[in-house]
Order: C-alpha cells, then sequence, then structure tokens
C-alpha cells in the first residue's frame, strides 16, 4: 500500500510537471465501515486520468468529476459520501459507511 | 498542494524519512513539517503523536481544523543468525508489514529450504549490512549467539539510529558482550544502554516461537510508545 501510496504522489509531481492540470483528494475522515483508510490519495488530471483510490470504486467517478471543477477554479472543496447504496453493496460495503474527502489543486 | 510542497514531501520519502503534511481545511493553506523538525514547530506534542502511531487524521488548533496527512517510512527488521527463533521472528514481522532480512555467514544456516520467503544474504554482517541501510526506522536483532557474528551487527546498529536494537542472551553472556564492545569497539555505557537484553518482553517464553513474540512485542512497543 505505501509503494502505490508513493507512485499516486509521484505521479502528481509528474503530471504537474509535465504541464498538466492536476487535482489531489485525500480520505480526511471516515465512518464506520469505510473502505480506504484515513490518508489515501486519488491524483486527478484536468483530462479525467485518474490514478490511486479513495474508496476502492465506488465514490471515484464523482471524485474525478469534483476534482476538475477544483483544478478550474483552484479553490479546494470538500466532499462527503455515504458508501452504502447497491453500488457500494455490489463491492461488498453492505454495513455502510461515510468518507469525506479534501479536493484541492496542485499548483 | 504546492507543487514544491509536494517535491519536498516525495523527497523525503525517498530517503526514508518522516514527513507531515498540515492542511487547514477551511482556507486550504498548507504547511510541511519534517520529523526532524517537529520539536520546534507550534503543534509539536500533536504531531509527534500522530508520528509515532503513523496515523493521518483531522485535528482541531489553535490554528484551526487541519488535516495532518502523516508519512512514515515502511519499517525493516534486520536480524543477525539465521537460527530456529528466527525462522518464526521473520514471518511475524512480515505480517506486521516489515522488510526483513537475516544476515547469517553460514551457508548451513542460511540456506533457502529453512526460510522460504525471507530474504536471507550469507555474508558477514560487515559486507551484508552497508547496503540494507540501517536507519531510523529500523529494528536490528542479534541472534546468533556467536560474538563473531553479532559483535560487528551490533557495532554497526550502534553507530546508527535505529529505533531498536536488541540481543538473545544470559546476562553473563551480554555482561561479558557489554565487555568486548567497550574494550574492543570503544562503545560506551550510554551507548549499550539502547542494546534490550535479555531480549524481548518478559511473558516466560518457553520455545523459539515464543521468544520471537516477545521480541515483536519488545520491537512493537518501541516503536509506538515513548520510552519510560
Amino acid at each position: 500500500m505505501l509503494a502505490r501510496d508513493e507512485d499516486i504522489l509521484r505521479a502528481a509531481e509528474d503530471w504537474k510537471k509535465a504541464g498538466r492540470g492536476v487535482a489531489l483528494a485525500t480520505v480526511v475522515e471516515t465512518w464506520g465501515s469505510a473502505p480506504r483508510p484515513v490518508g489515501s490519495n486519488l491524483v486527478i488530471d484536468d483530462q479525467g486520468n485518474f490514478l490511486g483510490s479513495v474508496s476502492g470504486g465506488c465514490v471515484e467517478g464523482a471524485v474525478v468529476s469534483e476534482a476538475i471543477d477544483v483544478i478550474e477554479s483552484g479553490k479546494p472543496r470538500t466532499l462527503e459520501f455515504g458508501v452504502a447504496d447497491e453500488t457500494a453493496w455490489k463491492v461488498g460495503l453492505s454495513c455502510g459507511g461515510k468518507i469525506r474527502v479534501f479536493v484541492e489543486k496542485v499548483e | 498542494m504546492r507543487l514544491d510542497i509536494l517535491k519536498v514531501l516525495n523527497e523525503e520519502r525517498a530517503a526514508r524519512r518522516s514527513v507531515i503534511v498540515v492542511t487547514n481545511q477551511d482556507s486550504g493553506a498548507q504547511r510541511l513539517v519534517k520529523g526532524a523538525d517537529i520539536r520546534s514547530d507550534p503543534l509539536k506534542a500533536m504531531l509527534d503523536k500522530h508520528l509515532r502511531s503513523a496515523k493521518s487524521g483531522i485535528e482541531e488548533t489553535p490554528e484551526g481544523r487541519v488535516f495532518l496527512t502523516v508519512h512514515v517510512p515502511s519499517p525493516k527488521l534486520v536480524i543477525t543468525g539465521a537460527v530456529h527463533i528466527s525462522q518464526a521472528l521473520a514471518p511475524m514481522g512480515q505480517l506486521l508489514g516489515y522488510d526483513v532480512t537475516i544476515v547469517d555467514p553460514r551457508t548451513a544456516f542460511a540456506s533457502i529450504e529453512r526460510f522460504p520467503d525471507v530474504k536471507v544474504v550469507a555474508e558477514w554482517p560487515d559486507v551484508a549490512l552497508p547496503p540494507i541501510g540501517i536507519d531510523h526506522y529500523t529494528a536490528f536483532v542479534a541472534l546468533t549467539h556467536d560474538p563473531k557474528i553479532d559483535d560487528p551487527g551490533l557495532a554497526l546498529a550502534l553507530k546508527s539510529d535505529c529505533f531498536y536494537i536488541g540481543a538473545l542472551g544470559s546476562r553473563k553472556t551480554h555482561a561479558r558482550r557489554v565487555e568486548r564492545l567497550k574494550a574492543e569497539r570503544g562503545f560506551t555505557d550510554n551507548d549499550i544502554g539502547r542494546i534490550h537484553s535479555p531480549i524481548g518482553l518478559d511473558i516466560g517464553s518457553v520455545s523459539p516461537a515464543e521468544i520471537a513474540v516477545a521480541i515483536i512485542g519488545e520491537i512493537t512497543q518501541r516503536l509506538r510508545q515513548e520510552p519510560s
């Protein structure tokens, strides 16, 4: 897990240096049975490419589209998700859980 | 995150040094605190606690509501002696997330059959240890009972800032070891005080596997708790 996290932050730096618009999403709080621990990262570019994980797949799509807004506006944003819907259940999160994700632009 | 902060963060991580990023959740203001600089930071006590537990999280502070992203290198466990205790200690260390290496120049001991899933280096500690890199996030354990193998390993560990040093042996054996480390290698009582011997928590261990439990328990304690 550590090696993967390292790759994510390295990718954030590399992508930014390559001139791409980049945002970094971080899990800052979790309640209940959240799939990824506090501190987990997702890096997103302005084309919607992403690397890493904040939820094991349930909310990445939503985080990516919010991140593209953050890259445009430059303003950080805090997102909250309950992962207890049908999608979450399918990936094994039947007991629910809630996560808060901080999204910031790399500049 | 500013690119300069991200760059330093990646450099520190690559160099296996701890670092905490403090992000204000309202303003987005951010600063990076290197592990070595925590003691001069206004949030010293809080950062120290997070560093010891290696846990990221939200905290209320005089600076406002902040998120602490804690980056701590994965720990290493270096053992001299491909002995019976090591056969239990190595997989326990791996289970706890340690990068485990066993060093033993005696090729009959350091065989792949005895240690199928562990890195074993059949060299003397003088040769084997420098490339492994004994750093702050390393626990060093000497288990051979043979001064020719354990002493040079202990000497290298004592010269490093590794967080744990342990050496197997009775009180008598250890007393002789202390004399040798002082007379032959110039260490002081203060240096030698870093060596845990008798090794491991006092839990009445009998078998090699139980001794391994005592050792890994003591290593965990040193990693997570402030020395009392």
